[in-house]
């Protein structure tokens, strides 16, 4: 008799990890198809009403009933916004991410604290920012504008740079800044000259990621960067921006129409996945290249 | 000539390091008072609602109508907590499961191909995570309800939960794969060698060791679920009601303001309130955010 339970507990114990290993191998596949089913469905729905017309021109009278047009003005507003916004994040957060690892080495508490305040940032969601950045304009008395917009993005977008950057230059050896430092060189050259040269792939995959997110990111520039027919010519016009674009096509009754919000989720998508694909590139010519 | 460049190129390096050194300080005091800027600058702006209404009957009465003055945010705070609540729920066991078997079970060559996936996941915009809901989620949603006998468009809170669990996955995975890697391997050598099996080893020993950094992990994911709007609003129906049931429309925090802001200058008192939502958001984000980030400070300093 005891003898039969104990092989019963072996085969229960046996079958209980054999049943979790299914259902691991379950979730992980659920992982990956989503991944592709949100691809592929994309693709699908997209790809029939993607034309050269879309991509080359901007709307023409009677495009939200169906008529001729495109969506180059959400495209370029979109890389407008998006380019601005990095460049004003980067001015930022570049410094900043050199600062926290150099100057402020031997800071312990100071240089934790204030990575404790980009993770909170960075988990405020952007439409509170997209709230705060409207609230602004309208105290300021200025109207949605493409300025507006980058502002925001901006600061939606530098807590992420600043922290993927830190990410980067925490791996940076202390010998490799100590050795600089005791050749003569001053903080900020030590920082700007050496760590950020042997840093560089690692850092333009910090601003490749952070520039998916703005180009992505659609409740924070629903406030700020209105929308408009036309490609904006100065700082102070409205701009369309891709992600909008889709968002307000697809709330139209007519199937052509939405179908042209598909196809726009397409050159969204893939623009998302060159920025993606890019970043990955560099992170790996990154590892390669590294001083250890 | 010597003599006098030396000096030169001295006061230019001065010069120059002093100024960079100044505008780096300048971006570290901005980052530190950037919170203080935010919740300051939403607590002035939703402040005087207050002095009108009660908080109680602000947070818990369920009128609202914006044209008499009226706004109850209870329907918004319960779908939001009904939406987060769900994908979470649907979010937690995919990740934790995956995280092990990643982690524990397969080769790196696995690591290998989930670490794009897991990228590309959490680069994907959000207004294409809405356009796939409506494509895929919401047929699907409707069909499941007619599977239970209940009348539903799809446009429902399980519909947005869905989507919005498949969007924090990549995020909490993440999360839980470092957690995973960061155990020592001499603990489960000990479990091993002590006799216990594999499955024993990560039931009773790995995961209770990394605990704190599961739960946290899935705080970060509730406070990244909270705020997250585009996808959600697009697909959760968007009805000012009491949800009742999973296959009922919501409408979540943040759709409420995405989708109120050109109306809200021209009704009085409509921009506090939806100040006000923002508000919310931002302490109740915030609050997940502190516990979560303490419990992993806290785990860190333990092993």
């Amino acid at each position: 008799m005891k003898r039969k339970f104990r092989v019963n507990r072996k085969l229960l114990k046996k079958s209980e990890e054999l049943l979790f290993r299914v259902f691991m191998i379950l979730s992980t596949t659920i992982i990956i198809m989503a991944l592709l089913a949100i691809i592929a469905s994309i693709l699908i729905k997209g790809v029939p009403s993607l034309s050269w017309s879309m991509i080359s021109e901007t709307p023409k009278g009677g495009y939200y009933f169906g008529k001729e047009g495109g969506i180059l003005n959400a495209i370029i507003g979109s890389l407008y916004l998006s380019t601005g916004a990095t460049l004003l994040a980067l001015v930022v957060s570049l410094p900043l991410a050199l600062y926290i690892n150099i100057h402020k080495m031997k800071q312990k508490r100071a240089v934790n604290s204030i990575r404790f305040i980009l993770d909170l940032l960075w988990g405020i969601p952007s439409i509170v920012y997209g709230a705060f950045g409207f609230m602004l304009m309208v105290y300021l008395g200025l109207r949605t504008s493409l300025l507006a917009g980058i502002l925001t993005v901006a600061l939606f977008i530098i807590p992420i740079m600043v922290r993927s950057m830190d990410e980067v230059l925490k791996t940076v050896p202390k010998g490799l800044i100590e050795s600089a430092f005791s050749l003569g060189s001053t903080k900020s050259e030590t920082a700007f000259r050496i760590v950020l040269r042997q840093c560089i792939p690692g850092l333009i995959t910090a601003v490749l990621l952070s520039f998916g997110r703005a180009i992505g990111d659609a409740a924070a520039v629903l406030f700020t960067a209105g929308y408009t027919d036309y490609i904006p010519t100065s700082l102070s016009q409205p701009t369309a921006t891709l992600p909008l674009s889709v968002f307000f096509q697809l709330s139209s009754p007519i199937p052509e129409v939405q179908n042209r919000a598909y196809a726009s989720a397409v050159i969204l998508t893939i623009i998302v996945l060159i920025i993606s694909i890019t970043s990955r590139a560099f992170s790996m010519k990154y590892q390669k290249n590294k001083i250890k | 000539m010597k003599a006098i460049a030396l000096p030169n190129f001295k006061t230019r390096r001065v010069l120059r390091e002093s100024g960079s050194e100044f505008w780096m300080k300048c971006c570290y005091i901005l980052i530190w008072t950037m919170p203080i800027i935010l919740l300051t600058g939403l607590i002035i702006k939703s402040a005087t609602l207050f002095q009108e209404k009660s908080v109680l009957e602000l947070l818990f009465s369920s009128k609202w109508k914006p044209l008499s003055g009226q706004f109850g945010f209870l329907p918004f705070i319960l779908s939001s907590l009904w939406i987060t609540f769900l994908s979470i729920l649907i979010a937690a066991p995919i990740c934790l499961l995956t995280a092990i078997y990643i982690t524990q079970y397969t080769k790196r060559i696995v690591l290998k191909i989930m670490h794009p996936v897991i990228d590309i996941l959490a680069g994907i915009p959000s207004v294409i995570y809405g356009v796939w809901g409506i494509l895929i989620i919401v047929p699907f949603v409707a069909k499941m309800a007619s599977w239970f006998n209940i009348q539903s468009s799809g446009y429902s809170i399980l519909s947005g939960a869905i989507v919005l669990s498949v969007m924090i996955i990549p995020f909490v995975l993440n999360i839980l794969i470092e957690i995973y890697r960061s155990i020592p391997l001499e603990l489960s050598e000990a479990s091993l060698s002590l006799g216990a099996t594999k499955w024993e080893t990560i039931k009773k020993v790995l995961t209770q060791k990394a605990f704190p950094g599961i739960i946290s992990s899935f705080g970060l994911g509730v406070s990244r679920a909270f705020g997250e709007t585009i996808a959600v609003l697009m697909v959760v129906g968007n009805v000012v009601q009491i949800p009742r049931g999973i296959f009922q429309a919501g409408y979540p925090l943040p759709a409420l303001i995405a989708n109120n802001y050109g109306e809200m200058l021209s009704i009085p008192m409509y921009d506090r309130a939806l100040m006000l939502a923002a508000l919310i958001l931002f302490v109740v984000v915030t609050i997940f955010n502190l516990g979560s980030r303490y419990l992993i400070n806290y785990y860190e300093k333990k092993i």
